[in-house]
């Protein structure tokens, strides 16, 4: 079998990999990255736990072929610190305890990033689709819709 | 340990909300769960499965597999140990399956190959030549005379002569006479429900690391709920020995009870020891469905009568339970939870735990529970209906209190029933106005909670810190809990502890997280520990004074002399202490081995308004308020956080959730787009009340959380829906098509 | 597998055209990598069509719109002026899926995916929309509604794939809308969905389309509904009718998802409150 050679940017960094076509963006990420941290949770698009942003789209890995990422930039939750500075939907996630297991939390803080970037000021209905194909099992989502709505009330009082 | 009332007035560190001490790395994707290990040259697993619900497996033909230069073993039941025993034997046919597959998606082979690609192609590659057999998978069917045995002999000395080979255990109890009940009674109203079986959902699917040498020596790494549980039972499918297997738990990607089972780890280490190599097994979504436990599904006739005023005279129910092709299914909780609410003189119960072509079912957060209070809830909320009588008033009038002989058999001691039904009277969402279309609902809900065999040590640093060691896996954030309990004893802040999940080999047994256990049974022994601890901590500060150890008191962090008797000098610090301890007798650590047996059964009371589009039957649940009995919340967030999680999943069992079997025994949505689990947008906020009534049998007061959540919702739900649409609905989940269904019949007359 | 990223449609149709054995287009990639991973179908050959150019752009035609083959639906619903104009064509794609799926789904996927119960497939046949398929003999145009045969079946032939979706001109005083039914509120495959396209001339409707998904193994353009509702205001008794006929237009099964029963039953509810929404945006833009 032939594998296929892809260069790519992940979290800043320029990466090349070699990927057997049926590999998804999810497979390389973990097996060939070591970065773990995007979890399989149904490798069906179904459950949001695979979340990253490719060229600041929201996609689920595990429905992108490892050779799509050819070119592109692809940011996980590895990514979204700054060095030692936690974002602050991380701090808050913390101080709110809205994770519990914490297996959906990856793909829970790349998506709701994603939606503060594109939206500020979201309302709570809005946050709740937006989440709605990140699935958490634990938590009945309340204490994270909480913490995602204050997060973005705290950035617009510092922006 | 009784309760300590000296403490109780005036914590310190309990009841405060920190950080949860794997918080940093779970935001930021360093956790290691289950699938997160890698060993240098580790091989990749996959299982090849059987597509029928039950069939006789004629021949396994692995060469085509086997001639691959990418495979390096293939295992069957013939690679694991032989002669086994009761649960045993029942874990290794379930783990692999023996002559008869019994269930779509039962084990049958595995193979471990180069890359995960190469160990899927090659499982594509083993043919399996079944023979189909007849096969049943609804609980009733599986009772009937017709039914296909399942198998032959399973059945226990508890079953009554006469039943249906597929009955394996009976239980009954109760006490007073129901018969002279249901005569005192002003209504009696009897009636029949049904619950689908529904599977516990963890995002994280199942995912070992195993190697086993063949020196018998072994090491595992995986996402389990109890992992000397783990290290037990693969000891025993493999024919080794316990203590050469050292089991290490990974971040636990959720489990509610479905991952207290075993059911790759075994595998995992069949194929390593074959291939002398390392060996990954990660399980696909659609693995988990169909192969791990889901919950049982049930068929209940409930009966109950009640007196104008609302006294509950007698109470009568049947519960029948199917957990899959193996004995299990968790009738006896049932059937002992289902009248708990209640205080009564004449009640009676009666469980059949049956066999189906169904995956062995597993606990469920409550195992049991959640049922029997959606049927006999419902009954009592009918009856409250036809008497005109306040649903909440009713239960307050015949609530269990203490004193109060159980339902199952023994007094209550200090419970908190009252309490909670009290505190959701007195809730404003109990006296909110409803909009149209809209239903209010409440219901009781009632957990055992469980003690279970525990070890802890906690080792001090030169530089005052201190170590928690526990054996039981955080599944909601129990790591920050029992540190907060240690920091209490030792008077150090919460900051200078770290709990650490400690793998096999560093502590005695410990039973696995389950029944509620975790913040009760490891705190109690956290609190042990730390107080064999300061003992020795006192011991230092005597020695250095030249007094009695009977003559330091430890308070706020300090050793102290008791009292002006004892003499006069400075208190010394804990760190002051263990900076010298190499000098002063050598290592401080505390320890606690034993089985705590003070667990306190624990109460919650729900109301929820559902809003139903009679047109559609869609149903959507507008307000929902948690009140439950904690004891003692030690960290009221984390409390919370366990209220809002079960009543989210009993939600999901209430509308959506359902295991659903084609007519050729196969399971049709092992894919979360159809199991359907509640999404963000289909919730509201979850309110909750805590309420605090001591469990006497715990230093703090402590009361298990985790799993009374469960038991109230899908009760709770039923009664919000069936006040909204104007009709009974008796089969979970009440579905869009079940609902419609409802309102077409009641319209038809 | 092979994985190819052709960069013009000629390439992608030679390579398809010579293909042995399963081929299959890559956009958006939501079903294909399912079914890939699912051991549903593995391809041959897949053909990643995303380095063509110009399959991502929307662009003006004719006075309607052109579609690209890989443009995704969060690109649609981004798109001001296309959602103001067709907008249950906007909500149906919307409804795909999860924000993530959005974010690579494509309209074109959803319509060769060959599913009855495809969202996007009832509000581009209401709206008339037609494809642009490219093959060996050239392009060709066609109907929406002409590509589905069959469940998981399509028209399009060896070495053929659509390049483009087209919408017609909106004009004046035209609504469309599109409702499908899910137990959960997101993440679910339809049980039944409806579309409405109509056209006011006054407060009466002039022109109509009514469609139903997943009640019967195509989706189903339904003209007894439409006439139900063409030359009335959208009353009562119209709506009365519009829902006896599409309801019984319907053909569907009793699955995992719902029963031949309810599916028909909600046909019939859902045809109602698409036709008053559309009816209300169509007045709206008089």
């Amino acid at each position: 079998m032939s594998m296929i050679h892809v260069t790519t940017n992940v979290n800043g960094d320029d990466v090349e990999f070699l990927c057997d076509p049926r590999e998804t963006l999810l497979d390389v990420l973990r097996d060939k990255l070591a970065l773990t941290g995007t979890k399989e949770g149904c490798g069906t698009g179904d459950c949001g736990a695979c979340s990253v942003t490719v060229d600041d789209r929201l996609v689920c890995s595990c429905l992108m072929l490892g050779a799509e990422a050819e070119g592109k930039s692809v940011t996980t939750v590895e990514g979204i610190a700054d060095g030692e500075n936690l974002h602050p939907l991380q701090e808050k996630f913390i101080e709110y305890a809205a994770l519990q297991c914490g297996i959906c939390t990856p793909g829970i803080l790349v998506a709701t990033k994603a939606l503060l970037e594109k939206n500020p000021d979201p309302t709570e209905t809005q946050v709740r689709y937006w989440l709605a194909g990140n699935l958490c099992r634990c938590t009945g989502y309340d204490k994270i819709i909480r913490a995602v709505m204050d997060t973005a009330a705290d950035m617009r009082k510092a922006s | 340990m009784a309760m300590d009332h000296d403490k109780t007035n005036g914590f310190k560190v309990v009841g405060t909300r920190p950080n949860r001490p794997d918080g940093v790395d779970k935001v930021t994707g360093r956790a290691k769960f289950g699938a997160d290990a890698y060993a240098p040259g580790m091989l990749h697993a996959a299982i090849v499965r059987s597509p029928h619900a039950h069939a006789r497996i004629l021949s396994i033909d692995t060469s085509k597999a086997e001639a691959l230069s990418s495979v390096k073993a293939v295992v069957t039941r013939a690679d694991f140990a032989e002669g086994l025993t009761g649960e045993n034997w029942n874990i290794l046919e379930n783990v692999m399956a023996g002559d008869t597959a019994l269930y779509d998606g039962h084990a049958v082979a595995a193979v471990a190959a180069t890359t995960p690609l190469a160990a899927r192609d090659a499982a594509k590659l083993i043919k399996v030549e079944y023979e189909p057999m007849p096969h049943v998978t609804d609980v009733d069917k599986a009772m009937a005379a017709d039914a296909p045995i399942i198998r032959a002999g399973a059945a226990d000395s508890s079953v009554p002569s006469g039943l249906h080979a597929n009955v394996v255990r009976y239980h009954e109890s109760g006490h007073g006479d129901v018969a002279t009940g249901f005569d005192e009674a002003d209504v009696v109203i009897e009636d029949s429900f049904k619950t689908e079986a529904t599977h516990q959902g963890y995002i994280e699917p199942h995912a070992c690391l195993a190697q086993l040498g063949p020196d018998g020596k072994g090491e595992v790494w995986c996402c389990t709920q109890g992992h000397f549980n783990v290290q037990k039972v693969c000891a025993a499918l493999l024919g080794t020995d316990s203590s050469q297997l050292r089991v290490t738990a990974s971040e636990i990607g959720g489990g509610f009870g479905g991952k207290t089972v075993v059911f790759i780890e075994p595998v995992a280490l069949a194929l390593s020891r074959k291939a002398s190599r390392s060996v990954k097994l990660v399980m696909s979504r659609s693995e988990v469905f169909r192969a791990t436990g889901p919950t049982a599904s049930t068929s209940m006739d409930i009966k109950i009568g009640m007196t104008r005023e609302g006294r509950i005279t007698a109470a009568e129910g049947i519960f029948r339970l199917q957990g899959g092709a193996f004995p299990g299914a968790p009738m006896e909780f049932t059937a002992m939870c289902a009248f708990a609410p209640y205080d009564l003189n004449n009640v009676r119960q009666i469980g059949y735990d049956v066999l189906s072509n169904r995956p062995k079912q597993a606990a469920y957060r409550a195992p049991g529970s959640p049922m029997a209070a959606f049927a006999v809830e419902s009954v009592v909320d009918e009856l409250c209906k036809k008497l005109g009588l306040d649903p909440l008033e009713v239960r307050l009038m015949n609530a269990s209190k203490e004193g109060t002989k159980a339902s199952y058999g023994p007094r209550f001691d200090r419970i908190g029933l009252v309490e909670t039904l009290e505190a959701a009277r007195d809730h404003p969402h109990y006296s909110a106005p409803l909009a149209e279309g809209q239903g209010r609902g409440v219901s009781c809900g009632f957990w055992f909670n469980h003690g279970g065999e525990t070890s802890v040590s906690l080792a001090l640093s030169e530089d005052g810190t201190a170590a928690l060691s526990v054996g039981t896996p955080d599944i909601g954030g129990s790591r920050a809990a029992l540190g907060q309990m240690v920091a209490e004893e030792l008077g150090i802040p919460y900051e200078k502890i770290r709990t650490t999940i400690a793998d096999t080999a560093t502590l005695g047994y410990n039973e696995i997280s389950h029944g509620s256990r975790v913040t009760y049974a490891s705190g109690l022994a956290a609190i042990k520990a730390s107080r064999d601890a300061v003992q020795k901590l006192c011991a230092r500060a005597a020695a250095k004074w030249g007094i009695d150890e009977e003559a330091v008191v430890w308070e706020d962090g300090y050793a102290k002399p008791s009292g002006p008797n004892a003499g006069s000098f400075e208190p010394i610090s804990l760190a002051e202490i263990a900076s010298t301890m190499g000098q002063t007798g050598g290592p401080i650590a505390g320890h606690f081995e034993a089985t705590p047996e003070g667990a306190g059964v624990s109460f919650a009371t729900h109301i929820v308004d559902a809003e139903v589009d009679d047109e559609t039957g869609q149903t959507k649940v507008v307000r929902y308020t948690v009140v439950q009995d904690a004891g003692k919340a030690i960290h009221p967030t984390y409390v919370e956080g366990q209220f809002q999680g079960g009543a989210a999943q009993g939600i999901g069992w209430a509308l959506n959730e359902e295991y659903i079997y084609g007519e050729d025994g196969r399971l049709q949505n092992s894919i979360f787009l159809d199991y359907r689990i509640p999404v963000a947008s289909d919730l509201p906020m979850i309110d909750t009340v805590i309420v605090e009534v001591p469990n006497p049998g715990h230093p703090y007061g402590v009361r298990g959380v985790g799993e009374t959540s469960i038991c109230p919702p899908l009760a709770a739900i039923a009664n919000a829906v069936s006040n909204a649409a104007g009709v009974r609905l008796k089969h979970l989940p009440m579905s869009p098509p079940r609902i419609r269904e409802a309102l077409d019949q009641q319209a038809n007359g | 597998m092979q994985y190819h990223t052709p960069g013009s449609f000629d390439d992608a149709v030679e390579l398809a055209a010579n293909a042995e054995g399963i081929t299959r287009f890559l956009a958006g990639g939501t079903d294909v990598l399912v079914q890939l991973r699912a051991d549903i179908v593995t391809p041959d050959i897949l053909i990643d069509v995303k380095k063509i150019a110009g399959v991502r752009d929307i662009t003006r035609e004719d006075g309607g719109w052109r579609i690209g083959v890989a443009v995704s639906g969060a690109e649609m619903s981004e798109h001001p002026l296309l959602q103001k104009e067709w907008p249950g064509v906007v909500e149906a794609m919307d409804l795909i899926g999860s924000t993530q799926v959005q974010g690579r789904a494509t309209l074109v996927g959803n319509l060769c995916n060959g599913s009855p119960a495809a969202d996007s497939v009832p509000a581009m046949i209401a709206a008339g929309a037609w494809v642009s398929v490219i093959g060996p003999d050239g392009t060709r145009k066609v109907p929406v509604e002409d590509i589905p045969t069959g469940p998981g079946q399509t028209s399009l032939a060896k070495g053929e794939l659509i390049n483009a979706v087209h919408l017609p001109e909106r004009g004046a005083n035209g609504g469309d809308a599109y409702l499908r039914f899910i137990p959960r509120t997101e993440m679910d495959i339809a049980v039944v969905g409806c579309a409405v396209n109509l056209r006011l001339d006054g407060d009466k409707i002039s022109e109509a389309r009514v469609v139903l998904g997943a009640v019967a193994p195509t989706v189903l353009l339904v003209e007894d509904a439409a006439a139900a509702i063409i030359g009335s205001t959208l009353d009562e008794a119209a709506l009365e009718i519009l829902a006896a006929a599409a309801s019984a237009a319907c053909n569907p099964i009793d699955d995992k998802r719902g029963t031949i029963k309810f599916r028909t039953h909600v046909a019939g509810v859902l045809a109602k409150r698409a036709a008053k929404i559309a009816y209300e945006r169509a007045g709206a833009s008089v």
